[in-house]
């Protein structure tokens, strides 16, 4: 065996193609994240061009065709958007949010993390009483009273995620760093005068990565779930960008005239979207375990 | 334990000021109620009257003055749309939420044991394989897309139950209960339902871990080999054992079923705190906002506090860890 073949990363790739449920989730997933990449060019339609849609198309059933020979696959709503197109679009901005707002919240957690297991005493006991108090009340409640006070929009989503996941990064940072900061190798940097900032963010942080990835990839799930259901709210993104939340939230008024079409397949794919995260999370969480290490 | 409990009230009050002045504060700069509430047809004079009379006249920090001082006579406003106090319209609302998560957690219970048991029991058997992959599905559904379809299937379909709203209730001490009659009855299903089905996910989980560990031990073991019948194993020496956990997870969850009541509530009209909530902030009606802030603060605090004091009075070990910290 080549010593390449070796590599942390190399040997994670091949775990996690051992497991065939995970590679078909992991597949969706990469899917799911393209359409949402490229939604201008893979949707049959842009739904927010006024140009492109027509009124007289509007709730169609699933694969009726449009005036004009346009199909619409899964039908149109009130205002003849074709839903599989608005669905790609919904995608994209319901991606977008919880992928920023995790990045922001594992950046800020990191940092805070790193701070309190490296500085300790007052510092130390702030910063994770502050977190004990965050992570004792349900995050959709604070992020619904925040955006009640923050009023709507896609940034202000992207802060209230951000104030209710950085108490889990900084939690789990700082119970990793303390045990590494310990062990001999940071004794060695220290020992070598590094800088605090080079021994953290070079030497600590790496090895504090993996349970921060399995927790990300949960909380990235948790993100879309809690966008969704603030949008569905009316305190979520606005209506000139809606994700698969507010698609749903729209469909609403039109379910119980039995126009089910609306809600059900943005929540389809808004529940794929979730069961993909899920298991690939499950799956990453038991690879880099160690106590279940081979 | 008085020094501790102190601290811990005083985080309770430190959280709920800084919540309460940022809600305030913020649902002052997000809009003005007044132009949702004052009959357009009205003419000045009947305006200006009512804004002076909802308090809406004085600058902010003056507002702010005045409901610090209400606080300390436990005053937390009155409703800008409702005219009633506000803290009296959300415990008016409060026994129909708490009906909906009891009857929520009670069907969770009743029905998730079981099918854990059954998943523990028999772990490779296909059935149990088709519990957990449902379990991680209701683990995984968006509550409140869950609930649409809860609707779209029981109530547009196929017509059994009603979408949504209470119906008819009955007072029972004086506090108004749907369960007693046949209306209010049909009416809580569905939501309880919704509320239901996330917990049971977790419920399961929990009772088959617990059973696949317990039918190992050997008490469970010798009960066999005394030759007590399989039901009588299982019904009294597992269930007891996997009792301990489920129940401690369920009361940390209590909170939770009252947070995510806010979106069961507004799914089916359901006319509890959740809902009363959501219109308050689309109306922007600020006193309800904040007093439902402050009290699920006090809520949520009282809870934990309960669990913690709870723990430590049966782990010892976890005592220990306290004095230290």
């Amino acid at each position: 065996m080549s010593i390449a073949a070796d590599t942390p990363l190399r040997r994670f790739a091949v775990d996690f193609l051992r497991s065939p449920t995970a590679v078909i989730a992991g597949l969706g997933l990469l899917a799911i994240a393209l359409a949402a990449i490229f939604a201008g060019v893979i949707a049959p339609q842009n739904p927010y061009d006024l140009a492109q849609i027509d009124i007289f198309d509007g709730s169609l059933e699933p694969g009726s065709e449009g005036f004009n020979g346009f199909k619409y696959w899964l039908g149109s709503d009130e205002q003849g958007r074709d839903m599989l197109s608005a669905m790609i679009y919904g995608l994209r901005i319901s991606l977008m949010v919880s992928f920023i707002a995790v990045s922001s919240a594992v950046a800020i957690g990191m940092v805070l993390g790193l701070l309190a297991a490296w500085r300790g005493g007052t510092v130390e006991s702030i910063i994770m009483r502050a977190v004990d108090i965050q992570l004792s009340f349900p995050a959709l409640l604070v992020a619904l009273l925040l955006l009640a006070a923050l009023g709507k929009g896609v940034d202000k989503v992207i802060i209230a995620l951000i104030l209710v996941q950085w108490a889990y990064f900084a939690r789990t940072v700082r119970a990793a760093a303390l045990v590494e900061i310990r062990k001999d190798y940071v004794t060695a940097a220290r020992a070598a005068a590094l800088p605090p900032s080079r021994i953290l963010f070079g030497h600590v942080l790496p090895n504090v990565m993996p349970p921060v990835l399995v927790i990300a990839t949960v909380q990235v799930a948790n993100a879309i779930s809690i966008e969704a259901s603030l949008s569905f709210l009316g305190v979520g993104v606005p209506i000139t960008q809606p994700s698969l939340g507010l698609l749903i939230a729209n469909g609403f008024d039109y379910l119980l005239s039995g126009r089910y079409w609306i809600s059900f397949y943005p929540g389809v794919a808004l529940l794929v979207t979730l069961v993909c995260i899920n298991v690939v999370a499950d799956h990453v969480r038991d690879i880099l375990n160690p106590r279940l290490q081979r | 334990m008085i020094a501790y409990l102190i601290r811990r009230f005083g985080q309770a009050l430190l959280v709920m000021a800084v919540m309460a002045t940022i809600v305030f504060f913020g649902l002052y700069a997000v809009g003005n109620p007044v132009d949702l509430l004052i009959n357009p047809e009205a003419d000045l004079a009947e305006q200006e009257e009512t804004i002076r009379r909802l308090g809406l006249d004085k600058p902010i920090h003056i507002q702010f003055g005045y409901f610090l001082a209400g606080l300390t006579q436990g005053d937390l406003g009155t409703s800008f749309v409702h005219n009633r106090p506000a803290l009296e319209l959300i415990l008016s609302r409060l026994p129909a939420t708490l009906e909906l998560a009891f009857m929520g957690i009670l069907i969770a219970v009743i029905l998730g044991i079981p099918l854990g048991m059954i998943a523990g029991l028999k772990p490779d058997a296909p059935y149990s394989r088709f519990i957990m992959a449902g379990s991680v599905v209701g683990f995984s559904t968006p509550n409140f897309w869950q609930g649409l379809m809860l609707i779209m299937l029981f109530a547009v379909f196929l017509g059994w139950l009603p979408a949504g709203g209470r119906g008819e209730t009955v007072d029972v001490l004086g506090i108004p209960v749907s369960f007693l009659t046949w209306d209010g009855l049909s009416h809580l299903i569905l939501p309880a339902v919704n509320v239901a089905i996330y917990k049971m996910s977790l419920v399961i989980r929990l009772t088959r871990a617990g059973t696949a560990e317990i039918v190992h031990q050997d008490y469970v073991k010798y009960a066999r080999a005394r030759g007590l019948s399989p039901r009588r194993v299982v019904g009294v020496h597992v269930l007891k054992n996997i009792l301990i956990p489920v129940v401690t997870v369920l009361g940390l969850e209590t909170g939770n079923v009252i947070a995510f009541a806010v979106v069961t509530e507004t799914v089916f009209a359901w006319p509890g705190i959740g809902k009363l909530l959501i219109d308050s902030i689309g109306l922007l009606d600020r006193p309800v906002v904040v007093a439902y802030l402050m009290l699920t603060v006090f809520l949520f605090v009282m809870i934990n506090l309960v669990v913690d004091i709870a723990y430590s009075a049966l782990d010892p070990r976890v005592r220990v860890k306290r004095g230290k910290a």
